[in-house]
């Protein structure tokens, strides 16, 4: 799932300065804040994702950037421009909805032509450029269709033809593949990807998926209760999370709460009473002595063997009491003597192996950089 | 169990209808009669259609006829105009100043005793009448805006409830690709409330109609509506010719009610489908 996102990363360092640059942003319903302080830079030709759970405020913020909310506080920039107060037909901004919102009284051929229409381009030029869109969605010949004749994949290919066919420079979409099954959601995905790569667009893309948002992104914003956590690449949102949130909320993690007893610029070791011993971490941490810290582990980066492990730090043993085979993987359960439930990910790299058992005694150990320490 | 069950309910669907419809059949029968004499058949030369071609070589009917369909029509044009802008500030601007007062004021003519409204219209008229020269010789102008005042309530309530079912996101999309708001409202929101439009109109057009107490109220003196027409005629004794142009008047409304009827289940239906399709990929 990674080759489509390092390709991003790759192609839009290439890509200017900030095209979308949003400045303590804020919105509130009544007494209800929604979106808190929200600052942020969007490149040319990204693909930004806003990831956070329900509720968290994505849409406000997104609504915010396509004119349909006035922000209570802060601005926002595009291409230089504030477009705080400029009303949503008048943008250079493109949306797709996320129940699609398809005209249902017009057929596909005259929902995609639209917004060309309001423009009063000429009917010529806005029969070639409908024609050229949804062969680019590869929709040709359902133009005379109405939207309750086609399947749910197509009526999201029409909404993402409706708001390409003026050529944004920003497109927002707002849970794009929410409505789809799981196959034909994998399957658009590196579609969507595609199209963003031929077209140049940028593109904010709102999820709640974070394996969608992994996929998706050249970086990530993680939202919680309306403010941005942590912004970065996939990689450094799984492999570097700044707080217990983020590194809970991406993929699964064995967390757990700590306190320094050797802090050195190049290794620290951390006393975990959950874990029963010590947390060897080769990097420095800034934090006060005495803080409370919380370790993080993802439980690939953690190795089972019957065997007692040759390397004296992080070495642990329990007692297995979870088991699901997942084909790829397996995932394990494992009792620590503490009482402490770890999880781990072993790879099934043969066929045919000696598998751990329920209720057997293992052995687990890690490598000095596979645990993160967070502060928050 | 279920056969005596269903009897019963048979025999209640059975006096219902009778109940409901007998004496339109009655007089409507009693309209084909050849006597003069309302109550007494003439079999000898029954049925006839003379009380028809009398009534339409009334020109005193015929009059009223024509007056009574153009205020109809009127009235419902112009509620169904301004009953689609109360339901559209009251559905989509949520919340203006006094927007509760507002949704009172203009469904209560629903609630309001018809004398109470046609009165106060009247006093209005006579009010205005020097301030506004053509609302002094009531007639034809005021009959038709007291209609609309009250049958505007009607139709506030029917598009409003059919503009609730309007995904607001629709209007926004259209927003986001360029259109201006009034643009919205006709290219996008008008269309798909027409069928609550459609049968607002029918509404307000029977409403006007069969409506004599509010008619009576402002009417003028050159200007006698077929309800009133029918009251002061009935007043004088029943004659066979009224049964006649009752039988003609349920006629219309019946229509209507048929017509409008199935072309609303039809856009119904078609509404629901295209509506549930857009909402839901995953059929
Ligand atoms: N128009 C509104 N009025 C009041 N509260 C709102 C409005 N729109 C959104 N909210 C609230 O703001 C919060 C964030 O909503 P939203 O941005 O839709 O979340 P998300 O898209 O992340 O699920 C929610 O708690 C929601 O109830
Ligand atoms: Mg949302």
């Amino acid at each position: 799932m990674n080759t489509v996102s390092a390709q991003r990363a790759a192609s839009t360092t290439t890509a200017g300065g900030p095209y979308v640059r949003i400045d303590r942003l804020t919105k509130r319903f009544g007494d209800f804040v929604a979106v808190r302080q929200v600052s942020l830079e969007i490149s040319r030709g990204e693909i930004f994702c806003l990831l956070g759970g329900s509720g968290c405020g994505k849409t406000t913020l997104l609504r915010m950037l396509a004119g349909f909310e006035t922000p209570t506080e802060g601005a926002i920039f595009i291409d230089g421009v504030d477009v705080t107060q400029v009303p949503p037909y008048e943008r250079p901004v493109n949306m797709m909805f996320q129940s699609y919102a398809l005209f249902p009284h017009m057929t596909v051929a005259q929902n995609v032509a639209f917004g060309l229409q309001q423009d009063g381009t000429a009917r010529a030029e806005i029969e070639s450029r409908v024609r050229e869109m949804l062969m680019l969605v590869k929709l040709e010949g359902y133009d005379k269709r109405k939207p309750h004749q086609l399947s749910g994949g197509q009526r999201q290919r029409v909404a993402l033809a409706r708001a390409l066919v003026k050529r944004p420079k920003l497109l927002l979409l707002d849970e794009p593949l929410g409505a789809l099954d799981k196959k034909l959601r994998e399957h658009t995905q590196f579609e969507l990807v595609n199209l963003q790569e031929k077209l140049g667009v940028t593109f904010v893309i709102v999820t709640h998926d974070q394996e969608e948002a992994m996929t998706l992104a050249s970086r990530i914003g993680v939202m919680r209760s309306g403010e941005i956590l942590q912004v970065g690449s996939p990689t450094d949102i799984y492999e570097y999370p700044n707080s217990r949130f983020v590194a809970d909320f991406i993929g699964s993690v064995n967390l757990t709460e700590g306190t320094l007893v050797e802090d050195e610029p190049d290794h620290v070791r951390i006393d975990c009473p959950q874990f029963g011993g010590t947390v060897y971490v080769d990097h420095g941490v800034s934090s006060p002595p005495d803080a409370t810290l919380s370790v993080a582990i993802r439980p690939e980066k953690i190795q089972l063997t019957r065997e007692r492990p040759e390397q004296a730090d992080n070495v642990l043993s329990g007692v297995v009491t979870g088991i699901a085979y997942l084909g790829d993987a397996t995932r394990y359960l494992v009792r620590l003597p503490t009482g402490f439930m770890l999880r781990v990910t072993a790879p099934n790299m043969f066929r045919r192996e000696e598998r751990l058992a329920h209720d057997e005694t293992v052995w687990l150990h890690w490598h000095a950089s596979a645990a993160v320490v967070v502060t928050r | 169990m279920p056969g005596r069950r269903s009897l019963f309910v048979l025999m209640a669907l059975g006096f219902g209808f009778a109940f409901l419809y007998l004496p339109i059949l009655a007089m409507i029968i009693y309209s084909f009669n050849a006597s003069r004499l309302v109550t007494v058949w003439d079999a000898a030369n029954s049925p006839t259609l003379a009380w028809y071609v009398e009534l339409f070589q009334n020109a005193q009917i015929m009059e009223s006829a024509r007056l009574s369909f153009r205020i109809a029509s009127l009235n419902a044009t112009g509620a169904v105009i301004l009953g689609t802008l109360a339901a559209f500030a009251l559905e989509r601007y949520r919340r203006f100043r006094g927007r509760a007062l507002f949704g009172l004021l203009t469904t209560a003519p629903m609630v309001l005793p018809e004398v109470i409204t046609g009165l106060s219209l009247l006093l209005l008229f006579v009010a205005l009448q020097d301030v506004v020269p053509w609302l002094g010789g009531r007639g034809a102008t005021t009959i038709t805006i007291a209609h609309i005042t009250f049958s505007m309530a009607y139709v506030i309530v029917v598009i409003q409830a059919r503009l609730a079912t309007v995904d607001r996101s629709l209007e926004e999309a259209a927003m986001d690709l360029g259109a201006r708001p009034w643009k919205v409202f006709f290219v996008i929101t008008l269309p798909l409330i027409m069928p609550a439009i459609a049968s607002g109109w029918v509404l307000a057009f029977i409403l006007s109609w069969d409506d004599l107490v509010i008619t009576s109220f402002v009417s003028g003196p050159s200007s006698t509506t077929l309800p009133q027409l029918v009251f002061s005629k009935v007043r004088l004794g029943v004659s066979p010719d009224i049964n006649a142009l009752a039988t003609i008047l349920v006629l219309i409304v019946t229509v209507c009610v048929v017509v409008a009827g199935t072309y609303m289940v039809r856009l119904e239906r078609r509404r629901a489908r295209d509506a549930q399709a857009a909402f839901d990929p995953a059929s």
